[in-house]
């Protein structure tokens, strides 16, 4: 697949996948059905696709360490940022239906809501990946520096499934599949440092022509 | 006779359940005036907005019913609400599951053994249980302990009644109430999502209290499966779950019962479970409530708004201890 395959085909097309879920709410709000609840049903299912794009955020490298297949690189940008995208839908339905509006009783549920705490953590953390997603704030920030930070969404990641976690009422089988999912991505990372540590440590320096 | 027989043909033979459902919401919108006025006007004693409303034409409908001063005149919750978004976890944790699967259950024929400390313990048939009271027709707020709520128009008859009925001794300080156990019936309960049978339980001075009553029916129609047929609990001060489903026991006891919620996790769920808006549930507030059918959330009042009527049950009681 040669990197024009990707950015004229391949890309419009996961675009739309990505929008899908987005196109489902609107498509049943105005000619569906949102159910007995809607704001619940908007809210659970902006919450699930956040979680399911940040997984996906996270899988794309260690996917790429396993197939070989490099352009899987390029969605990074792309998916990462409908994570944000669902993820601000999510905080603004809570606050706007829930909290209506009001700051005091976002905050009271920040600070003594443990599940509110770790949502909002996983949300105000992918606002500074989302803006600095660019090309300009790549070479602004330096490469070194920019994947540093951009090494929040780890956090986020574990945030968002201890979020979710927190607030389901009894069946944990779902917070606990993704937070396995979660793990190994974390997991793999880890794995891979240390082998390319190994790897390269006993090679001895070679001197350049 | 309280009991009507459905007729042999109905609209549902002929006609998919959807679209009768769209053509008679369509038809309510446009004439649900009219139709109250008609029914108000041959019959007094009947709630014709209530039951012009009920959409399940193969339901026995229930006739003749009291209407009660205790009832709320809140705006109703539709019938699919109603009937659509339940928590009994019988049939599965999904709030639709008990509408998809209840059907499994079978509510008739059906018997309620009465046991523990009472002059008159026995096993009686849910059918001749229903013809001992009048049935009346009580509007109620419900308030889930998930912060959303509902208004319900219930049939059913003052759980006073029935408890006294039972000569209940001076040792039955408490009434505990147990949930059918039958797995081809509750498919629910082959996961153990919660231990079963479900239980629950009142003091005995909140059983005998005007507010509390066993429900058979809804919207002037007998009691739907998913939401507690036969017969069930209501008592509208307290957190939903505490109105038990399908009771197939109840017992007077000397000492609290330990409700399921309560088994399952203390530090959430108390025996009391009166609706409190001061204290929270330890994972979210319950200082507000999503009415269902409202886009924005609303205040909590305390004891469901039925303070008046019951807050001097608890006098002198730490709530926040005893929540």
């Amino acid at each position: 697949m040669s990197p024009t395959h990707v950015r004229r085909i391949v890309k419009p097309i996961v675009f739309v996948l990505a929008l899908e879920p987005f196109l489902w709410l609107v498509y049943n709000a105005f000619f569906g059905d949102l159910g007995v609840n809607p704001v619940e049903t908007i809210t659970n299912h902006t919450g699930i696709w956040t979680l399911r794009f940040i997984v996906i955020t996270i899988a794309l490298t260690p996917l790429r360490w396993v197939s070989g297949f490099n352009p899987l690189t390029r969605f990074r940008r792309m998916i990462g940022l409908f994570a944000s995208f669902y993820g601000t839908l999510h905080f603004m339905t809570y606050f706007v239906l829930d909290q209506s509006l009001q700051f005091t009783g976002l905050w009271d549920d920040v600070v003594k809501r443990p599940y509110i705490t770790a949502g909002f953590t996983a949300f105000v953390l992918m606002i500074p990946l989302a803006v600095t997603s660019t090309q300009g704030w790549i070479r602004r920030l330096g490469g070194r520096r920019w994947n540093l930070l951009h090494r929040l969404v780890y956090i986020t990641a574990l945030a968002a499934v201890l979020h979710y976690f927190w607030k389901v009422k009894l069946d944990t089988t779902d917070p606990l599949f993704y937070a396995g999912i979660v793990g190994v991505l974390l997991a793999a990372r880890v794995v891979h440092r240390v082998r390319r540590a190994a790897a390269s440590a006993p090679v001895p320096v070679r001197r350049e022509a | 006779m309280l009991l009507k027989k459905a007729p042999d043909l109905r609209e549902s033979d002929v006609t998919p359940r959807s679209w009768y459902v769209r053509r008679r919401e369509f038809l309510q919108a446009a004439g649900s005036a009219a139709v109250a006025a008609a029914a108000g006007a041959t019959a007094p004693l009947f709630d014709g907005t209530a039951t012009a409303l009920a959409q399940n034409p193969d339901a026995q409908k229930l006739t003749g019913l009291q209407k009660s001063p205790l009832s709320t005149d809140e705006k109703l919750n539709s019938y699919r609400d109603v009937t659509t978004y339940n928590n009994f976890y019988e049939f599965g944790l999904d709030k639709g599951d008990p509408a998809r699967y209840a059907g499994s259950l079978k509510p008739r024929p059906w018997s309620v053994v009465v046991e523990g400390q009472c002059g008159k313990p026995g096993t009686y048939h849910v059918e001749d249980i229903m013809k001992w009271f009048p049935l009346e027709e009580r509007i109620y707020r419900l308030r889930c302990v998930e912060a959303w709520s509902m208004v319900i128009p219930w049939v059913g008859f003052p759980l006073a009644d029935f408890v006294k009925r039972f000569e209940p001794t001076s040792k039955a300080r408490f009434v505990r109430f147990t949930t059918l156990v039958d797995t081809r019936q509750m498919p629910g309960q082959t996961e153990p999502a919660l231990p079963w049978p479900y239980v629950e339980g009142l003091r005995m001075d909140e059983a005998v209290h005007p507010l509390a009553i066993l429900a058979v029916g809804l919207y002037g129609e007998v009691l739907p499966n998913q939401n507690g047929a036969p017969i069930r609990l209501v008592v509208p001060w307290k957190y939903g779950f505490k109105g038990i489903k399908s009771i197939v026991r109840v017992s007077f006891d000397e000492s609290q019962p330990r409700n399921t919620w309560q088994r399952v996790r203390a530090d959430e769920y108390g025996f009391f479970a009166n609706v409190n808006p001061a204290v929270d549930h330890p994972r979210w507030s319950q200082a507000s409530e999503r009415r269902i059918g409202e886009f924005f959330k609303r205040r909590t009042l305390p004891f469901n708004g039925y303070a008046d009527q019951v807050a001097s049950l608890y006098a002198g009681m730490d709530l926040r201890k005893f929540y």
